[in-house]
């Protein structure tokens, strides 16, 4: 009994001394309601390859409510009862407005702050900060919203919007009114570019003035800044790029080869970025889902594209990878009259390969498809043509890069399976010949096809193309990016398609001949698809300078007829833009910045 | 008629009303603790302060039950009580459901949940009286201590089992019986234990080192008081002593690093003052110590807390009930509680001394045991001089099972109480 005695008379010394002898508790929490102030970090900067600025911060102002703290129960208090009518005149809002946005942030938290108002502009703030004392548990929240000082690479860069419930739902960083990076490189570096929210503790008498730090800050915890990002982007190209895309629709991606990094990322029809930035974001981003050309989409990996003749140079590898041909086959060629492909350019039989490949012959590549799948030493066709999809895939195509590029799409290279199921297993290649020549089943994305350009540069590699250059702290890159991905065919036979493509420029019947330029090697492969939206679609892919490529680059511009017409002399105009620094082809200039080619579509 | 007069004539009626003195605060605690503008009605039952009147009612209801069932059905049936309870213990090793990382619910659906745990220690009690109640047991007997060590060990190890380590830690208030009961050498465990737990923070305030110094000059010294003034030399046996504690202290670092659990081994440090973390680990004890102290003297006044209003203080309306005592009731409130419950333990140390048989009496110093484990752990817990172990305050904390197994309890001690005289 008497441990009983002496824990209870322990216990009433130790709670007099807390309660009754020791002030500091009392003072840490007397007549004082705590406001927990979310601090948030500055999000990282974006910048491009040669450090220009991309994207940065601006000051935005959050109108807070604490919904307890706005019930005034003091019938003395200056404050009571909450002066409604006057809040609303204050923020030019109305009843129902007001009554509805409370309810929100009662749903939120009655007791912690939630987003009364987001984003209230800076001349509103000044004179609506200076009386909202009168309006207890209002206050206000300083925050930034992106600014994008370049109207460029708006699908790239992409924006951040307010946190979604299932966004906060599958993530418990996240609080109302927060944001997120919802599209571009803003969604798929949100962690990094983040950083850390902190958080400040301060102590708001009864009359909502704030009365300093609780406990001498030990709650308190400093935000952290989100890390910088250089993309491998260069502005002054990117820039260049959607001003030749003005007018048409279609794409341009453009690669360093020896890195992987993407040098400019063009959707045309664009948009203006800072569109999707502060109260309007929700009006315009409504319009620009109503547009009927969709500008939204970011065309160079969520458009799947039939590749027409430059997936030649895909078949023509292959084909030389497994010795289904040399570089000195000869296959016959009728022109107009050849079975069962016909041949578009008119020219006589090539005798080999690189001559093929200036000409774009139909049958030679048709003839060089079906000598691959139906190769003996294969042991029948479905054999061959599994083989002949892996190597394909191999070389980037019918599948996702899977780096930093959100809503990438992974194009089509139709299995076997597939195709027994079309053709109830009796199929041959004759049946899907039209894959020979890029046509058909197969489709790609414009980055599997800038990247199959820098393959081909590379004489037998490439790195998956993506967006970032480095992070600002020098945190190295996921592996995925910097992986070297080996293509399995040799480099002898690179030199020989590279050859061939050379000619394509250089050649006297090359289909690219008029955009030679005496000092810049330009390697290419015109491209002029089927597809069943209307006119030809225009493509090219090139790269440049043929012996040291710093550049790799795939165009596509949609329902514009021949490839040489369009793609090819804006993607020629590229590389020259990118590697002289400057164009020294004005009239061509001219005459792709100006035209207009925008198919109507019937519907 | 005249039965149920008799009983109401003869239960001992302070004890009853300040259980539901206690009973009172704590209902008003909660729903201060819980206090939702939206939801201002003490009797909505969607909220917690509804659902414990419910339980209130429910253990009202049970504890008159209790009273109206003849007092001899209780030793009779004691042990098959015991027996019932360690299955549930077993069953919730197997299919509990695991909340704050005990796992020691059982789900009855319809949003019930059932802590055995709770009951345990009632049913440890009756167990134990049960047994020492038999003519034939004589804790002189090898065989009978071994017995007595069973009943409490073996649901102890159950619980622990379980996770549930402050549960587990209220079978150790069994002690005081052994030691009223005369069981040979609990006077001595308890000073063991007390040398031990004084020697495990020494050793973590001061390190090994240093206590190896310490223990070493005691001993030096004891032995050359022996040797000096005494002419009974127990040598040997303070050696004995001397050497047992070094092995202890010795084992401390090992123990604390290895057996105790990070968070275990964190609580007692924050406890200790060696480690200062007040937005971590310490932050409950932290908040708790501030709600309470801001309460002063008079304390805020019902429903002015505003520490509690912001949900600073993590389980407010359950472990941490006590801070909404502290910070609206004052000093004034805290002391009228602590002094509620030594009334409280000093009547049924008083009634069970009062029993003429050996059931009740073992029963009545049991059950005040395990109330003075409960209300000394917690209440040390809410003030910092106890490391945090999860355990509720009785009567006073939110929870059916704990609201329920005490009033039982308690109820069973008054009906013994009430019969005393009727024992020949």
């Amino acid at each position: 009994m008497a441990i009983y005695i002496a824990v209870g008379v322990v216990f009433l010394f130790r709670l007099f001394s807390l309660q009754v002898v020791d002030k500091k508790y009392k003072a840490l929490a007397d007549n004082n309601a705590l406001r927990y102030v979310t601090q948030y970090p500055a999000r990282g900067k974006v910048y491009d390859r040669n450090g220009e600025l991309l994207v940065f911060n601006e000051a935005v102002y959050d109108l807070m409510v604490v919904p307890r703290q706005t019930v005034v129960k003091d019938t003395l208090s200056p404050l009571y009862p909450f002066d409604t009518l006057g809040f609303c005149q204050l923020l030019d809002i109305d009843k129902a407005s007001f009554v509805e946005r409370m309810q929100k942030a009662k749903k939120e938290s009655y007791v912690k702050p939630s987003a009364f108002m987001t984003q209230v502009p800076k001349e509103d703030y000044a004179h609506i900060a200076e009386v909202l004392y009168r309006f207890p548990g209002f206050f206000f929240q300083t925050r930034t919203v992106r600014h994008y000082p370049q109207v460029i690479a708006a699908h790239t860069l992409g924006d951040i919007g307010e946190v979604s419930k299932g966004e906060m739902e599958r993530d418990e960083y996240y609080k109302m009114g927060d944001y997120i990076g919802k599209s571009g490189i803003e969604k798929s570096y949100e962690k990094e570019l983040r950083g850390e929210k902190g958080l400040k503790v301060v102590m708001v008498d009864v009359h909502n003035r704030e009365m300093g730090s609780f406990d001498n800050g030990s709650l308190d915890r400093d935000p952290v800044a989100g890390k910088d990002i250089y993309l491998g982007m260069d502005a002054t190209l990117q820039a260049y790029g959607e001003r030749l895309m003005r007018n048409k629709v279609g794409s341009i991606v453009a690669i360093e080869p020896a890195t992987g990094q993407i040098l400019a990322f063009v959707s045309s029809p664009t948009y203006d970025p800072n569109l999707l930035v502060g109260r309007e974001r929700g009006k315009h981003f409504q319009e620009l889902m109503k547009d009927p050309m969709k500008p939204l989409i970011n065309r160079a990996v969520s458009g799947s594209y039939p590749p027409g003749s430059t997936f030649k140079t895909v078949v023509g590898l292959i084909a030389m990878q497994s010795g289904s041909i040399t570089p000195a086959t000869c296959f016959h060629c009728s022109g107009l009259g050849s079975m069962p492909i016909k041949c578009t350019h008119s020219h006589g039989s090539s005798p080999n390969f690189a001559n093929a490949i200036m000409n774009s012959c139909n049958p030679y590549f048709y003839e060089s498809f079906k000598a691959t799948i139906n190769n003996p030493k294969f042991g029948g066709v479905k054999k061959g043509y599994e083989y002949w999809k892996e190597m394909t895939m191999k070389l980037g195509f019918g599948q996702k890069f899977g780096t930093d590029i959100p809503s990438e799409l992974g194009g089509n290279i139709p299995s076997r399976e597939y195709y027994d199921k079309m053709y109830g297993g009796q199929w041959n290649a004759v049946t899907i010949r039209s894959l020979g020549i890029g046509q058909g089943e197969v489709l790609a994305t414009p980055l599997q096809l800038a990247n199959i350009a820098a393959t081909i540069a590379n004489e037998g590699y490439y790195y998956p193309p993506h967006l970032i250059k480095a992070f600002g702290d020098g945190t190295p890159l996921p592996e995925v990016m910097t992986t070297k991905m080996e293509t399995g065919i040799e480099q002898r036979h690179f030199k020989v398609m590279k050859a061939g493509l050379r000619t394509v420029f250089n050649g006297p019947a090359g289909t690219a001949r008029r955009y030679e330029m005496n000092d810049i090697a330009q390697c290419g492969k015109t491209g002029t698809a089927q597809n069943p939206h209307g006119n030809n679609h225009s493509l090219f892919i090139a790269f440049a300078p043929a012996e040291d490529p710093k550049i790799a680059i795939a165009v596509i511009v949609e329902n514009s007829g021949y490839g040489a017409t369009w793609a090819a002399p804006i993607a020629s105009l590229m590389i020259e833009k990118y590697i002289r620094g400057h164009v020294e082809r004005p009239e061509l200039e001219k005459r792709m910045m100006e035209g207009v080619v925008i198919y109507k579509k019937e519907r | 008629m005249n039965e149920r007069n008799k009983i109401i004539g003869k239960i001992d009626w302070l004890t009853v009303l300040i259980y539901l003195a206690l009973v009172m605060v704590g209902w008003f605690s909660i729903f201060s603790a819980k206090y939702d503008e939206m939801h201002p009605n003490i009797f909505d039952l969607s909220q917690v302060y509804g659902k414990q009147l419910i339980w209130i009612g429910a253990s009202l209801l049970a504890g008159f039950v209790v009273l109206l069932i003849d007092a001899k059905f209780f030793n009779v049936f004691s042990l098959w009580v015991y027996v019932v309870v360690l299955v549930a213990l077993f069953f919730v090793l197997v299919y509990g459901k695991a909340t704050k990382g005990a796992v020691s619910w059982i789900d009855l659906g319809a949003g019930v949940k059932f802590q055995p745990s709770e009951f345990a220690k009632m049913a440890t009690a009756l167990a134990l009286a049960g047994y020492l109640d038999r003519l034939d047991v004589d804790l002189g007997k090898l065989k009978n201590r071994l017995a007595v060590y069973a009943i409490v060990l073996t649901p102890m190890a159950l619980v622990l089992l379980q996770n549930d380590t402050g549960s587990a830690l209220v079978f150790v208030s069994f002690v005081f019986v052994f030691y009223r009961e005369g069981l040979p050498g609990a006077g001595l465990v308890m000073l063991a234990g007390a040398v031990a737990a004084l020697l495990f923070v020494l050793t973590l305030v001061w390190s090994q080192k240093v206590m190896y110094i310490v223990l070493g000059s005691l001993m030096a010294l004891t032995l050359l008081f022996q040797i000096l003034f005494t002419k009974r030399r127990h040598i040997l046996s303070a050696v004995a002593v001397f050497v047992v504690m070094f092995g202890f202290v010795f084992s401390v670092d090992y123990a604390f690093d290895n057996i105790l659990q990070e968070h275990q081994r964190n609580r007692i440090l924050v406890l200790l003052g060696q480690l200062d973390d007040p937005k971590g680990v310490g932050y409950n004890v932290h908040q708790s110590k501030i709600a309470i102290g801001s309460g002063g003297l008079q304390g805020k006044g019902f429903l002015q807390g505003t520490q509690t209003k912001f949900d600073f203080v993590p389980e407010q309306h359950t472990d941490f009930i006590f801070c909404t005592v502290g910070e609206e009731g004052g000093f004034k409130g805290t002391a009228a509680v602590v002094l509620l419950y030594m009334a409280l333990l000093i009547r049924l140390v008083a009634l069970a001394e009062r029993q003429r048989s050996t059931f009740s009496r073992v029963y009545g110093y049991g059950i005040a045991g395990i109330i003075f484990v409960h209300f000394a752990i917690n209440i040390g817990m809410t003030i910092g001089v106890v490391p945090v172990i999860g355990i509720p305050l009785p009567f006073l904390s939110y929870g059916g099972s704990s609201m329920l197994a005490f009033s039982i309890m308690l109820a069973i001690f008054v009906k013994q109480d009430a019969n005393r005289l009727n024992i020949l």
